[in-house]
């Protein structure tokens, strides 16, 4: 299990823009560098991050973004929704080798 | 520093080197070793028990009849204490317990260690400080006094306070200590590096420390 920095304000007002941000633990090796024996080095990367809030009666997609061999390690997202209601976000990420994080996190709105 | 850099590490949900300091806080409290002992089963909680301690490392070990480090120190403690085996030098573990420890004292100034035993090998580190060394026969003291704050092709030249240790460096794209540091000094002016936990470098770091005195520890930093 990677680590995860998941960030978003506490108590926003309803209908009130929120800035979320999330961080996760990943080498995001790019397919291209050699390693420390002279032979390239596999990719490993973060394909595809994706964002979906659940208000407890449907589930709506926030964001989705792939990801590309050009991005830093431990990638950092930031994105903005309008925090309609309470409910659960929950952030996936997948990637090379079967990789693959999901992590949930309670919206409360005031 | 660019502004970018400093929001980076200013804003804990952004500074990437807060994953370390998770890594060792689940450290801090996983036993480990032939006593069955964690860090916490004797210091108790890091944040009480560790705050300030970054602040003045080096240390001189009477025992050990060396100084050491902060590094130096977690694995002493893990081979007398937990009877385990010592980690490996710039480990993602022996990094995670370090920061974790160096966050305790973020906010505070770097006091300098009275131990009379430190103060000569304080002064061998300030004589390596000034020494040329290498093939492009430069001393630490021509950069980082003489020419701090101008820039060495593209980037400027830093005046040498070890504020921020473990840092998280982009270029590294991880977590590195001041040992990882001083060896990519020492290889940039092309003179044979030290080995990890050598003592000519824990000398250096303990000079380093005594000139940045006063200035605010601020692990985990971020830096270019």
């Amino acid at each position: 299990m990677a680590r995860t920095l998941i960030n978003l304000p506490q108590a926003p007002r309803r209908g009130e823009l929120i800035e979320i941000r999330a961080l996760i633990q990943h080498p995001m090796e790019t397919g291209y560098r050699p390693g420390a024996d002279g032979k390239v080095l596999p990719r490993d990367i973060v394909r595809r991050f994706s964002c979906r809030f659940n208000d407890g009666a449907a589930s709506e997609l926030v964001i989705s973004a792939d990801l590309f061999p050009a991005i830093a390690a431990n990638p950092y997202l930031a994105f903005h929704m309008v925090a309609t209601g309470s409910g659960m976000l929950t952030f996936t990420w997948e990637g090379d080798n079967g990789f693959t994080q999901t992590e949930t996190v309670a919206l409360k709105v005031a | 520093m660019s502004p970018s850099t400093q929001a980076m590490q200013k804003d804990d949900s952004q500074n990437p080197a807060m994953l370390w300091v998770q890594d060792g806080e689940a450290l801090w409290n996983r036993a480990v070793g032939k006593s069955e002992k964690s860090c916490a089963g004797c210091h108790g909680a890091a944040p009480a028990a560790m705050r300030g301690v970054a602040a003045r490392y080096p240390a001189y070990d009477a025992a050990a009849q060396r100084p050491v480090n902060l590094a130096g120190r977690i694995n002493l403690c893990r081979t007398r204490h937990q009877q385990a085996e010592p980690l490996a030098a710039e480990s993602q573990e022996l990094l995670g317990i370090e920061a974790y420890v160096a966050f305790q004292s973020r906010g505070l100034p770097i006091v300098v260690a009275t131990d009379p035993a430190l103060a000569p090998l304080r002064e061998r580190g300030r004589k390596f400080y000034q020494q040329r060394i290498g093939q492009l026969d430069l001393a630490c003291a021509q950069c980082h006094d003489d020419n701090a704050g101008k820039r060495l092709g593209g980037s400027v030249i830093p005046q040498a306070h070890p504020t921020g240790y473990p840092i998280y460096r982009l270029e590294w794209q991880g977590m590195g200590s001041l040992q990882r540091r001083l060896r990519n000094c020492l290889t940039g002016v092309r003179a044979e590096s030290f080995p990890f936990g050598a003592q000519e470098l824990v000398e250096l770091e303990l000079y380093l420390f005594a000139r940045a005195a006063g200035m605010l520890i601020e692990t985990p930093a971020v830096r270019p």
